[in-house]
């Protein structure tokens, strides 16, 4: 390639980069913004004080407390469920396993707005007043087929003859789950866990059908543009970004020297 | 003809047992030959193919493990004694893996019983039997160093760490890879994770060491030089290893004694020398070997006659000796041996292999000559040919 084009190239990847970072890009510039009035939409001067009391706003800090709560408690139902039918599946010889495998690939590709419309209708049918409960239930069935799918995949890479080997060292089947398949499953149940953990945190639909007078974090904010935009919404937003970069890079796993 | 015959398959090994284990044992032996003549040894009314002479650790009677279009076994029985080195032979699919997974406590049999060390352990898990399995891809724990996947028994059987530690060293130093205890498999060469798969079987010392084609999977070379480390490791801790594979030459270099298993069932055992000169059946015969069968008298029986055991000289048999006349079809030299591959008159195919230096001169495709032999060096096959 010559040198025209590959300034060009790295213009144009350079701009797709910029888009694509943008927003973050303004998130992390208004949570230093000091706003006057209750909107932080227009840059005034640059503070530190919204990051000195980043929990200053009590009702945007319950619902960011709630929504962190809810994510994790989906993400361990999810996988834990998720990890036992993928073990199953993976396993055991299931009569008719196919069929499970698709039915379990459906809900990927069903609209959010039908699930979220089926569970109050069938909330509202077992008269299951809306609230935490509803939405760790809602919550852990759309991560479920996420997390059944990733330890899948992680399972087909395992070879079966470990646990064997174990057990015919004197392991017990579950210690030798617990110490062999436990540890070479645990990318696998992180990658479950985290991708579960993220669709909760930041679902709207299903949580706008199903919260009652609960209110996550997307809730919250959806509620919470029409009356007030506090600049702790940036400060724990980019919170929430450190925090996602940090595990990424944590759990991308390390470049093997070659033998 | 046929009762001498069988009488001198006994006979000699006998001998060979009695410079080998000592008076005691062959007079015992003696004492068992009338029975032996006229019925199979019998064991819990199982026919047991050699009793051993030292106390059992493996016993299988009648065990039958049958599946849907697989391989299975069928009324399989074997007694395999304390420090013996036993293979069981036999091409793929012919049950002898499914053996080893009955021993080892992966299957269970439909019927039969599985002894280990004299207790009845057919229904008892993996983990409480005292038998070790070197796996075929070796099965190490991919996330511990080659320390902890041999420190793995040792820690399921709840040792003091001292005690572990100590054992743990030990067997490395047994295999020779103390120097990479700290490496991970996948770190290492496929002769080096060998050796961690059979120190981490060892390290529990136990009764018995299955190993399932364990050299499968290594080339040739490197094939060769485990064979021995194989033997001297057995010798050096003097523990029974029990061998699977389809490869002759390892089960007849390795063995103590060995079995042929065929289509799920015990076609014979015995020592290597046994098999390989006086096999009961042409399919021992010729899977032990390069084999001439020879017709024999109008009952479809046969004679096996081994290629070494051959002469090709351009003048007739002497007396006492027999011989076929023949034309040569192929030479392959094969370095310290040629293998001639002829067509006699009477429309056999045979084949002779010798040294490079006992062949007659000028040996060329489509000369006639004769093939001789010793009556004595040829063995009347028991169960005539299907």
């Amino acid at each position: 390639m010559n040198r025209a084009g590959a300034l060009l190239l790295g213009l144009w990847s350079a701009l797709a980069y910029g888009l694509l970072y943008a927003p973050v890009v303004v998130t992390v510039l208004f949570s230093f913004n000091a706003p006057r009035g209750r909107f932080n939409l227009v840059w005034q001067g640059f503070t530190l004080e919204n990051w000195r009391h980043p929990f200053q706003d009590g009702a945007l800090t319950a619902a960011f407390l709630t929504s962190l709560g809810l994510a994790v408690a989906a993400a361990l139902l999810a996988v834990l469920l998720g990890g036992l039918m993928a073990l199953a599946l993976s396993r055991a010889r299931v009569r008719g396993g196919r069929w499970i495998e698709l039915l379990l690939a459906l809900p990927l590709t069903n609209p959010e707005i039908v699930l979220a419309t089926a569970l109050l209708t069938l909330f509202v049918g077992l008269d299951l007043p809306r609230g935490p409960l509803t939405l760790l239930l809602s919550h852990s069935l759309f991560c479920l087929s996420y997390a059944a799918l990733t330890l899948k995949a992680r399972l087909a890479g395992f070879d079966p003859t470990l646990e064997l080997a174990a057990q015919d060292l004197g392991a017990p089947p579950l210690e030798a789950f617990r110490r062999v398949t436990l540890p070479l499953l645990a990318p696998g149940l992180l990658a479950a866990m985290l991708l579960s953990f993220s669709l909760s945190f930041d679902d709207y639909v299903v949580s706008s059908f199903t919260a009652g007078e609960t209110l996550t974090l997307p809730l919250y904010l959806a509620g919470a543009f029409q009356r007030e935009i506090s600049p702790q919404i940036q400060v724990l937003s980019t919170l929430v970004l450190l925090v996602s970069a940090l595990v990424l890079v944590l759990a991308s796993p390390p470049r093997r020297s070659p033998r | 003809m046929a009762l001498r015959d069988t009488k001198r398959q006994i006979n000699r090994p006998i001998r060979h047992w009695w410079t080998f284990r000592g008076q005691a044992i062959a007079e015992q032996w003696l004492d068992l030959l009338p029975r032996v003549l006229t019925e199979p040894a019998t064991l819990n009314g199982c026919v047991v193919a050699d009793p051993p002479g030292a106390a059992e650790v493996i016993g299988l009677r009648q065990v039958s493990r049958r599946f849907d279009g697989m391989a299975g076994v069928e009324a399989l029985s074997l007694s395999i004694a304390a420090g013996e080195f036993f293979s069981l032979l036999g091409p793929s699919g012919c049950g002898k893996t499914t053996t080893l997974r009955l021993i080892a406590g992966f299957e269970r049999p439909q019927s039969g019983s599985v002894l280990l060390q004299g207790h009845d352990l057919t229904d008892a898990p993996p983990h409480r039997r005292p038998v070790n399995l070197v796996f075929q891809n070796y099965a190490l724990f991919p996330h511990l160093s080659v320390w902890d996947n041999v420190a793995f028994g040792p820690r399921s059987q709840r040792l003091a760490e001292a005690e572990i530690r100590q054992r743990v060293g030990q067997t490395l130093e047994v295999v020779r890879l103390s120097e990479l205890a700290r490496r991970r498999p996948h770190q290492l060469s496929g002769g080096q994770q060998q050796r961690v798969a059979l120190a981490r079987a060892l390290v529990n010392a136990p009764a018995a060491l299955l190993l399932d084609e364990p050299l499968a999977a290594l080339d040739p070379d490197l094939r060769r030089t485990m064979r021995s480390e194989l033997k001297r490791i057995q010798r050096e801790v003097g523990i029974t290893f029990l061998l699977v594979t389809h490869d002759r030459e390892e089960a007849l270099s390795l063995s103590d004694r060995l079995a042929v298993l065929h289509q799920g069932r015990l076609e014979q055992v015995g020592s290597p020398r046994q098999l390989y000169d006086r096999p009961r059946s042409a399919v021992v015969a010729t899977f032990l070997g390069a084999a001439n069968l020879l017709p024999e008298g109008n009952g479809g029986g046969m004679r096996l006659l081994r290629p070494e055991r051959l002469r090709l000289s351009a003048t007739p048999p002497e007396a006492g000796e027999r011989g076929l006349r023949a034309r040569v079809r192929e030479l392959a030299f094969q370095g310290a041996t040629v293998e001639v591959r002829l067509c006699s008159d009477n429309d056999l195919s045979l084949i002779a292999i010798d040294t490079t230096a006992g062949l007659p001169d000028h040996l060329r495709v489509g000369q006639e000559l004769w093939c001789r032999w010793d009556p004595a060096d040829s063995h009347l096959l028991e169960t005539p040919s299907p």
